[in-house]
């Protein structure tokens, strides 16, 4: 009799082992298996090739979007559910930079000092939709971002946490922000959708059968420069160490002597340059519209939480994931569900390995 | 000798619960002085609320004959007082070098050079600076914490429970190089369980108990002190 | 951090207990006043308006109470609240309307004929309404039991971020698949309980005491469950997650209950919406009106308070009227196009601030303990004699 109790015990045991093993597997390597052939059979696939080539498109704007969030989240330790909302409002800001167009009583309002009244600003530039008024409508939408999210962590974050504040007050007073936000889009700009230069832009026509716009391909290096330009900062300067310092262990940093507030304060202005940028790259692939901001919040929060919170190759990874899986996902189910497959991979990352596929397993 | 660091009449806790009631403790140019005491005590928390991260509702902390009770931890480091936590004291993925560089984040100069005194004075730690200081183990980590904190040169230093879930061997490691650095000039708060250890290598020590200083003196004479012994030193 | 000085927390605690009175009563007379002048002071008119404003606040009501149950008291981050809104409307009507005519309409359910089965009672008038809600609340406690086995255990933020994802899928799901409740189009016609028996203009008055019925059911349940030895556990979760889990109380399943418990509260509450506006549709169960809305309800009026969770619920949807009635003023143009974004803005704007000057909203968070405690208490502060010197004013600590 005691001989099988033994026995018994020692496979239960044997089997709770393998289960920690198979867990690890799976959280681990297998993950990235399982990534790595979904990405490769649909890149192949004739059917979903030019869907792989879009998932990669909207894969640079998630990234750059999601660069930004996993930054704050990780240096400010909340997710801040405005940043979708703050992405549009920059598209916006550019917008109006460029085009000088306001919502008046009825119908548009045009200032006289509009970028695109400048000689050839709007001549695009090698086969791109726009020219450099874009360009510097951009930095001017960069420049306000900035402020105004300075503005805001003075105001809102600042005092929140001072007073110590669970992440809970910090998530709930960002939902606000998201909605002040997209209210004001919706008083100045009004609730239709608006793109920077109307027309059709001709496609590409690149080897194995895929299509491209210029302005596509431009957004993808755009997302890879960045990629390449934060994580030179994050892992170069001293700056970016005080930064990853700060996303390991503010309490040290204070005691290093480290300025936590300062640092917060170029967090919120290097997450605010992502912001605008990926606005403006939002609004060229897509169209300005006031919805939109919610709409990809689902995915850039999975993006970064599939990367790992903290992580801009995380962020850029993750986001390559979840752009690819939603356009392919329209081979396979109806386009209404795409911001369900972000979510369904939002929930399988946070059972399954929380910390993300660059942060340690949990 | 001239007073380096000085806390009288320190009143401190966590939010309503206050844990010291009036410490008092001072430090001397060079001097090593211990801080013992059973658990609970609020060895920690004095440490805490000397270096401003815990208010001092009541009573002063003076350094360097100046006073600068409550000031931030930032401006503290400025001033030349450094502090060492018991635990989460290294950031986990940054590398040795790069925890040192944050150690000495505020330097105007002579970085490279200090950085260099540091490696001579944790070989070990100079062997692998480009490993992350989340896979080093307890005893490595823990010259990691000490050598940050080296890194802005700080004339007085906080060490809170240095040995703490260390092994026999690496204590001994750990308390050698601590002396060295008492040796090179630098005064030193330890704060200890290990009273014994800490004792044999200070000059003076205090005994908190329930948040009162209950004996001071000359460390040898605590040493063999029989109510000490009895009740903190252990069998 | 100083402790404050007794004087001055006395003179805080006045000025706290003033303002909010106060402000109640500023929104009350915004509320009354304004359709009544814009009526020119037709008396039947502002009354039968305000009925439908008060009727509207009691079913808003009762989700922002269900919300508080989830948050206030079981600490569980749900916003997705849009889902648990869906869910329960939908139900309810397909519970309710006759069968679908396609090509017009495609829903499942339609069983609102077959539900009238008992005979002689005019059963037609409130048997399938009953049965709609019981079912809609059923519905919503089987979602959250579902949903709560992945997602419970989840950080605040992360729970935060995948109910936000589950209240996009759920609503995805009843435009995409075609058949399920009319996609986009929604679903119109949903009759109306004791509709045959009363006029359409005075109909309201009885729905008004329907859904304040309803609510007034709801919230004695709640407040009973509260100080019953399950809601005491819950309320020292709360407090402190890790002590109640060294004690021994199972804290997943405590916080699954708290859940569901909301979610059937939801669920009733949304089918109480049904019934009187008549029609559900996709655009009503968007984040900003099925979710956001109510936590600005409950952040205003206080949450881990019940009666802070009704009050929110009419001030909020107070100031949403006043927006509306502001379109019937002089105003200039270009503001009165956008009086809704503005009002949005507005509201926005209001969560931040109440979280950053208020946090505990107008009502503070209760401080119950149990009934017989509070029989005790009660005895305590109006005993049959003159009490002896020294009685506290409050009611003693927990």
């Amino acid at each position: 009799m005691a001989t099988l109790e033994a026995a018994y015990g020692r496979l239960r045991d044997q089997l709770r082992d393998l289960r920690r093993v198979a867990g690890h597997v799976i959280a681990g390597p297998a993950l990235w298996v399982l990534f790595a052939v979904l990405a490769v059979y649909s890149a192949v696939n004739p059917d979903t090739r030019q869907l792989f080539v879009v998932g990669v498109v909207v894969g640079s704007i998630y990234a750059l979007g999601s660069m930004g969030l996993t930054l704050t989240y990780g240096i400010l330790k909340f997710g801040n559910f405005a940043h979708g909302d703050m992405m549009m409002l920059g598209g916006y800001f550019a917008f109006f930079a460029l085009t000088g167009q306001i919502l008046g009583e009825r119908g548009d309002i045009e200032a006289s000092w509009g970028l695109d009244s400048l000689p050839a600003a709007t001549d695009g530039i090698a086969g791109l939709s726009f020219g450099y008024g874009l360009i510097i409508a951009t930095v001017v939408a960069v420049a306000a971002m900035s402020a105004l999210s300075l503005g805001i962590d003075r105001a809102v974050y600042r005092t929140l946490r001072r007073r110590k504040s669970g992440i809970v007050i910090f998530s709930i007073a960002s939902l606000g922000v998201a909605i002040a936000a997209r209210s004001v889009i919706l008083i100045f700009w009004g609730p239709d959708p608006r793109v920077f230069v109307s027309g059709i832009h001709p496609a590409k026509s690149l080897p194995f059968d895929i299509t491209l716009k210029a302005d596509q391909m431009f957004i993808l290096g755009a997302a890879v420069t960045l990629t390449i330009l934060v994580s030179l900062l994050l892992y170069r300067t001293k700056l970016g160490k005080a930064m990853r310092a700060m996303s390991d262990n503010p309490d040290l940093a204070r005691i290093s002597g480290i300025n936590t507030e300062r640092i917060i304060r170029w967090t919120w202005i290097i997450g605010s340059t992502l912001v605008a940028i990926a606005g403006v790259l939002l609004a060229l692939q897509s169209q300005l519209n006031p919805q939109l901001g919610f709409v990809i919040l689902l995915p850039l929060f999975a993006s970064a939480i599939l990367g790992g919170v903290g992580s801009p190759a995380g962020a850029l990874v993750g986001a390559m994931i979840v752009g690819i899986s939603q356009e392919v996902s329209i081979d396979y189910f109806a386009p209404g569900y795409k911001p369900g497959v972000a979510f369904v991979i939002l929930i399988f990352i946070l059972l399954l390995r929380p910390n993300g596929l660059f942060g340690a397993k949990a | 000798m001239k007073v380096v660091l000085e806390a009288r009449g320190i009143v401190s806790g966590y939010d309503e619960v206050e844990i010291l009631h009036g410490v008092s403790v001072s430090v001397h140019e060079g001097e090593m002085v211990a801080v013992i005491g059973p658990n609970g005590a609020g060895k920690s928390t004095l440490l805490r609320a000397i270096f401003g991260l815990l208010p001092v509702r009541s009573g002063a902390v003076f350094l360097q004959g100046e006073e600068v009770t409550n000031l931030q931890p930032d401006r503290l480091v400025g001033k030349g007082l450094g502090y060492v936590p018991q635990v989460e004291n290294v950031f986990p993925t940054l590398t040795i070098s790069e925890n040192l560089e944050m150690g000495g984040f505020v330097r105007r100069d002579g970085v490279g050079q200090r950085l260099d005194q540091v490696y001579d004075l944790f070989p070990d730690l100079a062997g692998r600076r480009q490993e992350k200081a989340g896979r080093l183990s307890g005893g490595q980590r823990q010259m990691l914490a000490l050598a940050r904190a080296l890194m802005l040169d700080p004339q007085v230093l906080l060490l809170d429970e240095p040995s703490a879930s260390l092994s026999p061997k690496m204590v001994g490691t750990l308390f050698e190089r601590i002396g060295e650095i008492n040796k090179s000039g630098t005064a030193i708060l330890l704060v200890e369980q290990n009273a014994r250890e800490a004792l044999s290598l200070c000059h003076r020590g205090y005994v908190l108990a329930m948040g009162l200083n209950r004996l001071e003196g000359e460390a040898r004479g605590l040493l063999d002190n029989e109510e000490v012994g009895k009740l903190y030193l252990g069998a | 951090m100083s402790k404050l000085a007794i004087p001055q927390r006395m003179g805080a605690l006045k000025a706290n207990q003033v303002a909010t009175p106060l402000v109640v009563l500023a929104m009350t007379a915004a509320v009354v006043i304004m359709p009544a002048e814009r009526s020119g002071w037709d008396v039947g008119g502002t009354v039968s308006f305000l009925a439908v404003f008060a009727t509207t606040v009691a079913i808003f009501g009762i989700f922002t109470l269900g919300l508080n149950v989830q948050w206030g008291y079981a600490g569980v981050f749900n916003f997705g609240v849009a889902a648990f809104f869906l869910v329960g409307a939908y139900t309810a009507a397909v519970f309710t309307k006759g069968p679908a005519e396609p090509p017009f309409e495609r829903y499942v359910g339609g069983l609102g004929d077959k539900l009238a089965f008992i005979p002689f009672v005019d059963s037609d008038q409130w048997l399938p309404f009953l049965i709609g809600t019981l079912a809609a609340g059923a519905f919503c406690g089987v979602l959250a039991f579902l949903l709560s086995i992945p997602t419970l255990r989840l950080r605040e933020d992360y729970l935060a971020i995948a109910t936000i994802g589950i209240a996009e899928l759920v609503r995805n799901v009843s435009v995409e698949e075609r058949g399920l409740v009319n996609s986009s189009k929604g679903l119109v016609g949903i009759p109306r309980p004791f509709s045959d028996y009363f006029d359409p203009g005075d109909y309201k008055y009885v729905y008004l005491g329907i859904a304040v019925g309803v609510l007034l059911l709801l919230f004695l349940l709640v407040e009973r469950g509260i100080r019953s030895p399950w809601g005491r556990v819950l309320r020292a979760l709360r407090e402190d997650e890790l002590a109640t889990e060294a004690s021994g109380k199972n804290v997943f399943a405590f916080k699954a209950q708290g859940f569901v418990l909301g979610a059937v509260i939801m669920g009733v509450g949304g089918s109480v919406y049904a019934y009187e506006q008549g029609a559900a549709s996709p655009d009503t169960f968007t984040h900003f009106f099925g979710t956001f809305i109510f936590w600005a309800m409950l952040i205003v009026g206080g949450s881990g308070n019940n009666r802070g969770a009704i009050l929110g619920a009419y001030m909020v949807w107070g100031f949403w009227i006043i927006a509306q009635q502001l379109q019937g003023y002089d105003l200039p143009e270009v503001f009165k196009n956008r009086i809704f974004f503005i009002r949005d803005f507005i509201l926005g704007s209001l969560i931040v601030i109440v979280l950053l000057l208020r946090p505990q909203g107008l009502l503070r968070e209760e401080r119950r303990v149990s009934i017989s405690v509070e029989r005790r208490v009660r005895k305590l502060r109006h005993p049959p004699r003159a009490p002896p010197a020294g009685q506290p004013a409050e009611s003693p600590p927990d």
